[in-house]
């Protein structure tokens, strides 16, 4: 029926398939697409999943690093994922140092609070030695409300770096504290050397700066007033190059002085910068000691660095004037220059210095350069009108450039001014936050002082209590330790005791166990004989069994039975069996099974004949067909009886023939039994003959019993080698 | 021995059969003689009345023993 249906669903399947052949193809080709698209859809989403979710737990472990510690724990080869992706695990650095500062001052706090805050808290102070403890002083006021919820991390720092550490005594406190202090006044006064060290040498190199600065401005003031005059004045020639000369020195003397002084000032600069450089350093220290020398080697600084600028400044003017100067030189000396080329070009043999021209001139010449110095004067004249008119336009312009250059100077002069207003500020408010922080720490220190004082009151009336504790305690270890040993003790006597009895108990049981032992090996023994003998007896009588003969029953079994009887007087077993043997048996013997099975042959034609006959059937004439009967029915002489009888196996003639089967095969037992399923006359017949296999039945088996007996109880007795 | 139970009882029945056939024949034969004239039929009655009675005899022998006898009623 289902490929019935099957071949249906095909049948219209194919149908429908004939009739849209390309759409479903179409379809078909669009659904494996579709199927495939979607496969792919469902991988790709898988794999964007998994890559997110892994992507994501990495960015989370770097922000968290429990998180990080609890994947790598958990889950394999993540540490190898964890560790390419963000690096080696950062290790706890435990609090952070603003906190660790202020964890830090929780040493002095040990004095004050009670002995568990303090053993948490010392542990910070492993990092003391580095930090100042007046500067969190200030702190402490704050940090007393966080006491009990800092500790944590910095416990399990310091515990993974130390062992524990217990209370450490005030002593070792102390001394710490004085460490602490002989440090800090290494410190500072190291710090404090090296600030003057530096102070002095900035302070000579900025003088000497300073020095070469005003030597270089006399230079150029003096040069500036050599070459003015020699602009201006109008001397002897001699004199005229005595001042040049001493023009030229003067000049060699200004840029000397000048390098002298940018050497100086670069010097002083440098040192300076390295005055800057230490009082940065110190400090970066932070040690209050200190502060005070700082602000003043500040201050120092400062105003040498003014005054550097003040000179440097007055230089600089100074050298802008002297720039004026010698381009006004500069101008007039070209203008001289301009003057004797025209007076060489007039008068060109004299080509010599114009200096030593007196005297030496002729009256043309003298006119010829008069009526020059005329024209000149007049050209000259001209172009001072011309001058004069341009005067204006030019002093504007060169107001214009002047003021710029005021400007620029007023900038610079305000922008000086006003960095060292700020420093000023600056180093006053320093100044102040140094005094603030003087007062605030000789009241801490009044604070504290209070603080220890109440904290020793405290201990001591702690200690009180604990000694009286601990003398209980121990008082009462003390006894129960006595009690114990006590106890221990009378334990220990008992247990003796109680070995020795169990010994002596132990070797008592032997003894008794060994007579125990001789006694049922007497007991045993005679069992055995008696055992033995029984068995003898039994075999006697299974042996006065085997006496008889054709047709000659046993001999009595009186003589045997008795004997047995005898020999198992106090064996009730034995007895009740041998009571058992039938009367007939004792007093005049069994046949045996032969001479049955014979008589039996001779019985079973008997039997044959009157099988017919029975209470209703006894007439002469029944009796006559039963012969008859006798004669003309043939059975097999023997034959094997079935296990269960049916109501057609108790045919007398069948039943003779399993019994022949059963004599023939010595089973007279199973012989009586069928024929004892005879009825009416052929029962009558045999029945002495069944009585007899009765008999001979009941005594073999007793005797099968008493030797069966005897055996088990030989056995019993009888100990293997 | 109840084997030879039987073979006796045989054996009695034909003695008994025997004895009661001649008795029965002889007297047969004298009373023909006698008062009977010669015929053969007192010769016939008596042996059959003997072989008669040998016949009940015998046959009462061997069912004696399921027969139920007055005095074992009244045991």
């Amino acid at each position: 029926m289902l490929r019935a249906c099957l071949r249906g669903a095909n049948a219209t399947a194919r149908k429908n398939y004939r009739r849209i052949p390309l759409t479903s193809l179409q379809q078909c080709r669009h659904y494996t697409a579709g199927e495939s698209s979607s496969a792919s859809k469902v991988v790709v989403a898988g794999l964007l999943t998994v890559s997110g979710g892994i992507g994501g737990t990495i960015l989370y472990a770097k922000w968290d690093h429990k998180f990080r510690a609890a994947v790598e724990k958990n889950v394999p080869y993540s540490d190898w994922l964890l560790g390419l992706a963000l690096g080696p695990p950062a290790q706890d650095p435990g609090l952070p140092i603003k906190k660790r500062v202020r964890c830090c001052p929780q040493l002095i706090l040990i004095i004050v609070t009670g002995h568990k805050v303090s053993r948490e808290l010392l542990l910070p102070s492993v990092f003391v030695s580095r930090l100042e403890a007046s500067a969190e002083a200030t702190h402490i006021i704050s940090a007393i409300s966080e006491v009990p919820s800092v500790p944590a991390p910095c416990d399990t720092e310091a515990a993974a770096v130390k062992e524990p550490m217990k209370e450490r005594p005030v002593e070792e406190v102390a001394a710490r504290l004085a460490q602490q202090e002989q440090e800090e006044q290494d410190i500072s006064a190291s710090v404090s050397a090296s600030l003057e060290d530096s102070l002095a040498s900035s302070a000579k190199a900025t003088l000497q700066a300073i020095g070469a600065q005003e030597a270089a401005l006399q230079a150029i003031i003096q040069h500036t007033d050599k070459l003015k005059e020699a602009m201006e004045a109008e001397v002897l020639p001699e004199e005229k190059s005595n001042q040049w000369k001493d023009l030229e020195a003067a000049l060699a003397d200004r840029t000397t002085a000048l390098n002298d002084a940018r050497a100086a000032l670069s010097k002083a600069n440098e040192s300076l910068d390295s005055l800057r450089s230490v009082i940065d350093k110190s400090k970066g220290l932070k040690i209050s000691s200190v502060r005070p020398l700082v602000l003043a080697a500040e201050e120092n600084l400062h105003n040498m660095v003014v005054d550097l600028d003040k000179m440097v400044m007055k230089v600089q003017s100074a050298e802008s004037e002297a720039k004026i100067v010698s381009q006004y030189s500069e101008l007039v000396n070209e203008a001289k220059r301009q003057f004797q080329r025209e007076v060489s070009s007039l008068t060109p043999e004299i080509q010599a210095n114009w200096k030593g021209l007196t005297g030496k001139l002729s009256t043309d010449d003298l006119n010829a350069l008069i009526a020059h110095a005329h024209r000149r004067i007049d050209q000259l004249n001209r172009e001072l009108a011309e001058q004069k008119v341009r005067e204006k336009i030019h002093v504007d312009a060169a107001l214009e450039q002047q003021k710029l250059e005021d400007q620029k100077a007023l900038d610079n002069a305000v922008n000086t001014v006003l960095q060292h207003v700020k420093e000023e500020a600056r180093l006053e408010q320093e100044r102040k936050l140094a005094e603030l922080r003087e007062v605030m720490e000789a009241e801490m220190r009044t604070q504290l002082r209070r603080q220890a004082a109440a904290h020793t009151d405290h201990v001591q009336d702690v200690l009180k209590v604990q000694e009286h504790e601990l003398k209980a305690e121990a008082e009462q270890v003390l006894s129960s330790k006595m009690l114990e040993q006590e106890t221990r003790y009378r334990q220990l006597t008992q247990e003796q005791l109680d070995n020795f009895t169990l010994d002596m108990n132990t070797a008592y049981a032997r003894l008794k166990g060994v007579e125990e032992a001789i006694d049922s090996h007497v007991v045993a023994e005679e069992e055995a004989r008696k055992a033995h003998q029984l068995w003898l007896s039994v075999e006697a009588l299974s042996y006065s069994l085997k006496t008889a003969e054709a047709d000659v029953p046993t001999v009595p079994l009186e003589n045997a039975a008795q004997a047995v009887r005898d020999s198992c007087r106090d064996n009730d077993f034995a007895l009740a069996l041998a009571a058992a043997l039938p009367e007939k048996s004792l007093q005049r013997g069994v046949y045996s099974e032969a001479s049955l099975r014979a008589r039996f042959n001779s019985l079973r034609s008997l039997a044959r004949r009157v099988a017919l006959i029975d209470e209703s059937r006894n007439s002469l004439y029944q009796y006559f067909l039963s012969y008859l009967q006798a004669a003309l029915l043939f059975e097999k002489s023997q034959e094997a009886p079935p296990s269960q009888l049916s109501s057609e196996d108790l045919d007398p003639f069948k039943l003779l023939s399993y019994a022949s089967y059963c004599l023939e095969h010595g089973d007279l037992e199973l012989a009586a039994k069928l024929v004892n399923q005879l009825r009416g006359e052929a029962r009558r017949v045999v029945q002495d003959w069944l009585i007899e296999a009765r008999l001979t039945l009941e005594t073999r088996q007793v005797v099968n019993l008493l030797s069966a007996y005897a055996n088990a109880v030989g056995l019993g007795t009888t100990q293997a080698p | 021995m109840s084997e030879k139970e039987l073979g006796k009882k045989w054996d009695r029945c034909l003695a008994d059969g025997a004895i009661k056939l001649g008795t029965g024949l002889g007297l047969g034969i004298v009373f023909s003689v006698l008062f009977f004239k010669r015929h053969t039929w007192p010769i016939s009655l008596g042996s059959g009345a003997g072989l008669g009675m040998a016949y009940a005899n015998c046959q009462n022998n061997l069912r004696s023993h399921y027969m139920l006898h007055r005095g074992d009623k009244e045991q």
